[in-house]
């Protein structure tokens, strides 16, 4: 993506404990993140002049970041299931209708909890296909592997940027069901083979693929329209 | 140290008693009675027992104890990784139980079970820690599973540990975390043991997920394995609402505790 990074201040002036204050604030904090931020006006100059938005810092940046991944799947799937591919069997609509729910319900479940803790929320982003030719079943299941291998390789890399352990246990929650997903997108393209965890996302330790937000967005930032930063992890 | 002791002492609400009793040290006592105060909190309640100015003490780190707890859950993690290493190996070695079309699957996770065994042994050494001995397995729990004849049977075993080994890392998540590279690493083992479990429940003619508390087509003695997966609350957000119950429960996969995992995995170790 050909961004501007921006740093967002939110918070900023909040005190010098605003990590702690991330840290602490559980997703229905509102009321006190609300009282806070309301009480300088000049917090959120920088959006009113700036189309840019920046994911944050903390535990935040991570939750809009997952809120941006989780947007993407969304409408990708949405997209296949207004216009299933010619010849989709029972199985494969059934399947790609499930995805689409888990991903709908992942991405209001991130813009509640990031509303409930912060403004800095990620808005809805726009998305472009390219590449992908909704009515054929090769570049439907070519790109389902490829956002779900990504989510899963995403939230791997992006857990130990999470300081608060409830939202490390719902990512954790998150991700197995992303990595359930790939696995069966991946059988459906190699029935019957070792493609479920393939020697191309599983290395020799047995470990599935962890990639840092950078790569993440490098490879997904083909798919989104809508410009956004993360200063703090050096994406721009 | 016993496996049934290290699972006990790992389940949530059994562990931070006895980890606190272990330290000696009031500072230490302290420290982790703040830290375990916070991290038993349901979500919004943070703040109205904390400060933020206040929170920052806990910030501090006591090493030792941070060291035991990791460590004690790689080990259960180990416990786990040999119990799966060691079905899929017996599996593949029973002449004819595995159809020839389903042996690459087969072949593949055993692939990754034993690796999961010599990295988190690895892992242990470098920390410092002496890994724990395999346990002896009784993987007919007694004589109540005939898994190495009955090729069902040896699916229907596969998808319970396979979909307990998800929810038992994903329950250490929070005792890894301390260890940046080790938390990676984890997420890392356990998003391969979700692939693992994907495959086996759809060879079994279910879908890969886990819709409410039900396993699929699978014997009562294995509802622990999906005691409170139908879970729809993910922090006070109603994840059923938008397309019910089955699929708002699917969407995420829920942790097992220590005691959880205890009463699962002590069915097949003699």
């Amino acid at each position: 993506m050909k961004n501007t990074i921006h740093v967002s201040n939110q918070g900023a002036t909040l005190d010098t404990s605003r990590r702690n204050f991330l840290k602490l604030s559980g997703i229905g904090l509102a009321m006190a993140g609300l009282t806070l931020i309301g009480c300088d006006d000049n917090e959120f100059d920088y959006m009113a002049n700036d189309k840019v938005f920046d994911l944050g810092t903390g535990d935040v940046g991570v939750l809009n970041y997952a809120y941006a991944l989780e947007q993407l799947e969304a409408d990708f799937y949405t997209k296949v299931v207004n216009n299933f591919y010619t010849g989709i069997s029972s199985i494969e609509k059934e399947l790609f209708t499930d995805l689409y729910h888990h991903e709908v319900i992942h991405r209001d479940f991130f813009k509640a909890a990031i509303s409930g803790a912060t403004m800095n929320v990620l808005p809805k982003l726009e998305f472009q296909y390219p590449n992908v030719n909704f009515n054929d079943r090769n570049s439907v299941l070519a790109t389902a592997k490829a956002l779900e291998d990504t989510g899963v390789a995403a939230y791997n890399g992006a857990g130990k940027y999470i300081s608060n352990t409830d939202y490390l246990v719902i990512a954790g929650k998150i991700v197995s069901v992303e990595a359930r997903h790939a696995s069966a997108i991946r059988n459906l393209i190699n029935p019957g083979t070792a493609a479920f965890s393939g020697d191309d996302v599983i290395d020799g330790n047995g470990l599935d693929l962890a990639k840092e937000p950078k790569d993440i967005v490098m490879t997904a930032g083909g798919f989104i329209k809508t410009p956004f930063t993360w200063k703090e992890q050096g994406i721009n | 140290m016993n496996i049934l002791k290290l699972l006990d002492k790992l389940s949530n609400d059994k562990f931070f008693t006895t980890e606190a009793t272990r330290l000696e040290t009031l500072t230490n006592i302290s420290e982790f009675g703040k830290k375990a105060a916070v991290a038993s909190i349901p979500l919004g309640l943070g703040t109205l027992v904390s400060t933020p100015a206040k929170a920052e003490t806990t910030t501090t780190v006591n090493t030792t104890f941070f060291k035991s707890v990791l460590t004690d859950a790689l080990q259960l993690a180990l416990v786990l990784e040999y119990l799966e290493n060691e079905y899929y190996a017996m599996g593949l070695a029973a002449g004819t139980l595995i159809p020839s079309a389903d042996r690459v699957v087969f072949m593949q996770i055993s692939k990754h079970e034993s690796a999961h065994v010599t990295f988190l042994k690895n892992t242990l050494t470098s920390l410092g820690v002496t890994p724990g001995a395999k346990p002896t397995f009784d993987f007919t729990a007694g004589g109540n599973f005939t898994p190495f004849t009955d090729y069902n049977q040896f699916l229907i075993l596969a998808q319970a540990f396979e979909d307990t080994g998800v929810r038992a890392y994903k329950g250490q998540a929070g005792n890894v975390m301390s260890n940046k590279a080790v938390l990676q690493a984890a997420l890392q083992i356990h998003s391969v043991e979700a692939r693992h479990a994907s495959q086996v429940r759809r060879m079994r003619a279910n879908k890969g997920w886990i819709e409410l508390a039900d396993g699929g087509n699978m014997p009562s003695a294995t509802n622990p394995v999906y005691a409170g997966e139908g879970n729809i609350n993910q922090a006070g957000f109603n994840t059923s609402t938008a397309f019910g119950a089955a699929a708002g429960s699917a969407a995420y996969d829920e942790i097992l505790t220590g005691s959880d995992a205890q009463a699962i995995a002590s069915l097949f170790i003699v």
